[in-house]
């Protein structure tokens, strides 16, 4: 198969009638596609297209023995339509743009324009502007930072540039024998960010990149890798918008992230998927001695998101926060939640989780807090909160505590409300109409998680929420 | 011309239970009505079913504003026409900003033909009046950036009620039960802020067990609901006499419907 020259597009138009909400762009715009499908010569193709060295060619091919010899989980959710055979796995872009602002189909330009998004991310978001998938171009990177030492890339290029720094901390928090999925990613994965932050630096503003799924059967894999170096701090702010394919898309990232002592790092995370996708995220962080990790994560959309971002604790004094809220409207199932490990003594954790569904959509609540034998005097409290709109709508919490060490305090509340009849009737003797009312409820219910997001993305989320229960009521 | 909210054979249902049986009440801008009668009589039920309540059903007769049925509409478009219900018991919604919720609300009730949407009231004169009518009140503004209700005591909730009566000014206010579970200032105050806002352009329907509320709104009519019904109707000295004397002369003189609201009293407990 020739690789090297790109494939260019014959077609001025973009096939758009064909999709209900979405659109595409024409596949044959790619300068390198994969066949369809998953075997050892996809994933060396993989690791050739991209000049890799070849421990990594060996470690993919390793993670795919491992991928194939485990067994589909049979908990969280339905995964009977996935074929892993029916996806590309890889594609490079070309440099070409294959289309223009007027090709962007009315109603998502309306919807871009409702929740006021400016124009120049507009485009971006709508595919007329650059950054395709699978390889995550960053901007001009911020001049101070290059001065201080932070490295804030693609993971392809950190493999390229900063192979040693790489190899040192690359699949040591998540190694692919972790489960199925990080198998699957560790085997072809493509994109995501490199952040390295060196000792003392702490970063005042948060670093930001997007993603999104460009074609149809596009699998998704990007790999995260953070490290922030002692003392150091740094928030990363990953928000994802994707339009909706006709076919059912997958996306399975791994992010690893080393917080050493005394470091800060806080990830935020708002996805926003289309109803067609798949979201099997594996997330976790290793914090180390009076460090704090923080996940701040929003799902919205999907198909099927299992997700359940982990700290380990990994020496005394280290904290883990987790704040989640998932929305799961009409045929929408998030399982969502947090894992908290404390390894080491006085160490603490907080999960705050929150979800709402509507038209019949599903969340569940997952969550685990571990505690090790002599992990003594930890704490941990985990707080869910479930918002349930109509009849038709579920909600379920499966909590594990598994404890080895007598001497800790773990506390776990549980709520389940139904939008209260009450809240409802309150707010529409005021003279809100209905689904003003329901979403200020929806609003004030996750206000607890939009007051820690970043200005943009807080407006843009609650804008999100009113567009979605416009639809939801009468 | 002063507005009418005319009350008409009105029965009402929750479920299956028939609670209201056939109200008569006609309330006009600038009258004062107090509501008066024993627990599980119906006063809060027709505070509810005239706001607008999905669960109290209307098995038979009106409600009109001005000549127009209101009977059918939903509590959002009865609060655009001038109808405001001072809850027995506030509810909590947390998250949601008293300024914000407020902002919408004014915005919605005195521009009722707003579409969905369309802008709200400039920031800066909401400001300026939300703090102006704490002023008057006696709240802290620190009251405007507080979830609504949450964390609130039972009098700051009776207080948060008039403010946003003050701030809606409708053409008619029924007060539920606002002066109940209030210490003597509370009710000062609440009471004092009711004397404020009512007058020539409010008709209020005030449902009341004490008399200090009433001391400093002295009603034009009393009523006294029992079992589901208007029993009685009178002037001030009706409110007083059953303030000095009870319930059981109305309750010997309506038999019937002492006996309906004995029931109620029981199936409430
Ligand atoms: N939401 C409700 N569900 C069931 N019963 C109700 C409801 N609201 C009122 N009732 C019943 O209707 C009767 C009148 O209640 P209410 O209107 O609250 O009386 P009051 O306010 O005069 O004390 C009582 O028997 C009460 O139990
Ligand atoms: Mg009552």
């Amino acid at each position: 198969m020739s690789t090297d020259a790109p494939v260019k597009s014959e077609k001025s138009e973009v096939e758009i009638g064909a999709y209900k909400y979405g659109f595409h762009d024409p596949t044959e715009n790619y300068a390198f596609k994969s066949r369809k499908g998953l075997d050892a010569q996809i994933v060396r193709q993989i690791s050739e297209m991209k000049k890799e060295p070849a421990w990594m060619t060996e470690f993919r091919l390793d993670s795919l023995a491992i991928f194939e010899s485990r067994p589909m989980p049979n908990w969280g959710g339905d995964m009977s339509d996935l074929n892993f055979q029916d996806i590309f796995y890889y594609m490079k872009a070309s440099q070409e743009q294959g289309k223009s602002w007027d090709d962007v189909p009315d109603d998502i330009r309306k919807t871009y324009d409702r929740l006021g998004i400016p124009e120049a991310e507009k485009k971006y978001l709508a595919g007329v502007k650059a950054q395709y998938e699978s390889e995550v171009v960053y901007g001009s990177l911020q001049e101070d930072l290059a001065k201080q030492g932070v490295i804030f890339t693609d993971t392809d290029s950190a493999l390229q540039e900063h192979p040693d720094l790489f190899r040192e901390y690359f699949g040591t928090v998540i190694p692919p024998g972790d489960n199925k999925f990080a198998a699957l990613n560790s085997a072809v994965w493509s994109g995501g960010s490199f952040i390295y932050v060196p000792k003392g630096v702490k970063i005042e503003f948060p670093l930001q990149a997007y993603f999104r799924i460009n074609s149809q059967n596009m699998g998704q894999f990007e790999r995260t890798l953070i490290i922030v170096d002692e003392g150091a701090s740094v928030h990363y702010v990953e928000g994802c918008t994707a339009p909706t394919y006709s076919s059912d898309s997958l996306h399975s990232a791994v992010v690893e992230i080393i917080v050493k002592r005394g470091a800060r790092c806080r990830y935020t995370t708002i996805q926003n998927w289309s109803n067609n996708v798949y979201n099997l995220v594996t997330k976790r962080a290793m914090a180390y001695g009076d460090s704090l990790m923080e996940w701040i994560d929003g799902n919205l959309g999907s198909k099927l998101t299992m997700k359940y971002p982990a700290i380990w604790l990994m020496e005394p004094g280290a904290r883990g926060e987790t704040l989640s809220i998932a929305f799961a409207g009409e045929g929408q199932h998030q399982d969502a939640g947090a894992k908290m490990v404390h390894c080491a003594p006085n160490t603490s954790s907080r999960i705050i989780s929150k979800s709402i569904s509507k038209k019949g959509g599903r969340s569940s609540y997952r969550g685990l807090v571990k505690v090790h034998k002599d992990a003594v005097n930890c704490r941990s409290n985990v707080v869910c909160d479930a918002l349930i709109l109509d009849p038709a709508s579920r909600s379920d919490t499966y909590p594990y505590i598994e404890v080895e060490e007598e001497n800790v305090a773990i506390e776990h509340e549980a709520s389940v409300s139904k939008i209260a009849e009450e809240q409802l009737f309150y707010l529409m003797s005021r003279g809100l109409s209905e689904a003003e009312a329901s979403a200020m409820i929806v609003t004030g219910f996750i206000e607890p998680l939009v007051k820690e997001l970043p200005m943009e993305y807080a407006v843009e989320l609650n804008k999100l929420i009113e567009l979605q229960m416009e639809g939801s009521v009468g | 011309m002063s507005s009418v909210l005319k009350i008409s054979n009105l029965h009402v249902s929750v479920g299956e239970t028939p609670i209201l049986r056939g109200v008569n009440m006609e309330i006009r801008q600038g009258e004062i009505h107090a509501l008066m009668g024993p627990n599980g009589s119906g006063k809060s039920t027709l505070a509810y079913a005239l706001a607008g309540h999905p669960n109290y059903t209307v098995t038979e007769g009106s409600i009109e504003i001005d000549g127009v049925n209101i009977t059918e509409m939903e509590a959002d478009a009865r609060a655009r026409l001038g109808m405001f219900l001072a809850f027995q018991y506030p509810v909590v919604i947390p998250g949601v900003k008293v300024a914000d919720f407020l902002r919408h609300a004014v915005t919605n009730v005195r521009n009722p033909d707003r579409k969905e949407g369309e802008g709200l009231i400039g920031m800066r004169e909401f400001r300026k009046e939300i703090r102006e009518r704490m002023t008057e009140l006696g709240m802290d503004q620190e009251f405007a950036r507080r979830y609504l209700n949450d964390g609130f005591s039972g009098g700051e909730k009776k207080r948060m009620e008039i403010l946003q009566l003050a701030m809606l000014q409708p053409k008619f206010a029924i007060l539920d039960e606002t002066d109940s579970g209030l210490d003597s200032d509370a009710v000062r105050v609440v009471s004092e802020g009711i004397a404020k806002l009512s007058g020539p352009q409010m008709g209020v329907l005030i449902i009341t067990h004490h008399e200090r509320l009433l001391e400093a709104n002295p009603p034009q009519y009393t009523h006294v609901m029992l079992g589901g019904r208007i029993v009685e109707t009178g002037d001030a000295s009706l409110a007083h006499d059953l303030h000095a004397n009870g319930y059981a002369e109305i309750r010997a003189r309506h038999p019937d419907a002492s006996a309906d609201n004995a029931k109620a009293e029981a199936a409430a407990v």
